[in-house]
């Protein structure tokens, strides 16, 4: 395992991501802006996941990445449904 | 190859970022769900092809990660846009006095 200059730059990219959607997350004035920042949230975690099995150099993590990635799908679902239902 | 890999890595975050902070920057559900949505998808693809390229034997296993994302991620987001126009979310427009008011706002007169 080399982790590059470049590697550390990208890592920081990703992690402002990461901390940019969890403060929309926190301040979002709506319920649905709230789903919106859980779902670009967890399509970051896969990204992360990978990344992470790259960083440790096993496989397994590809594994658990796919089943977060469909997890958070069926989340993202349930969630889209609730706020439709709440208040129609 | 590995400074390839690294390159579509930096690539990927570079545009995970970018539409993050769309997601902060958009003034509405919809807007913030166009920006957070596609460049994010896109961010991750490329992320998933620098792993590749650095993995070249792991091909399989991120080819349906990239499936499942590029599957699921636009029916989230139709599903999302749908409930929140459902649930009563109007799309923002630019009015007569916010727009009267916006090139104060850029100006840097305050």
């Amino acid at each position: 395992m080399s982790v590059s200059l470049l590697h550390i730059i990208a890592l920081c990219l990703l992690g402002a991501g990461l901390v940019l959607s969890v403060v929309r997350f926190m301040l979002g004035p709506t319920t649905p802006d709230r789903v919106v920042a859980a779902d670009t949230l967890s399509i970051l975690i896969t990204a992360g996941l990978v990344w992470l099995a790259h960083l440790l150099d096993s496989q397994i993590y590809l594994a658990i990445a796919l089943v977060y990635g469909a997890l958070a799908f069926v989340g993202t679902v349930a969630l889209a449904r609730a706020i439709e239902g709440g208040r129609s | 190859m590995t400074v390839a890999g690294d390159l579509f890595l930096l690539l990927g975050a570079a545009f995970a970022c970018l539409g993050a902070l769309g997601l902060i920057r958009m003034p509405d559900v919809y807007n913030r769900l166009q920006a957070g949505t596609k460049s994010v998808t896109l961010g991750t693809m490329a992320i998933l092809i620098g792993i590749g390229l650095h993995h070249p034997d792991w091909w399989s296993n991120l080819l349906i990660i990239a499936i499942l994302v590029l599957f699921t991620n636009p029916v989230g987001s139709a599903s999302i846009a749908r409930a929140s126009l459902l649930a009563g979310v109007r799309p923002w427009r630019v009015d007569r006095d916010s727009a009267r008011q916006l090139p104060s706002a850029d100006g840097g007169d305050a």
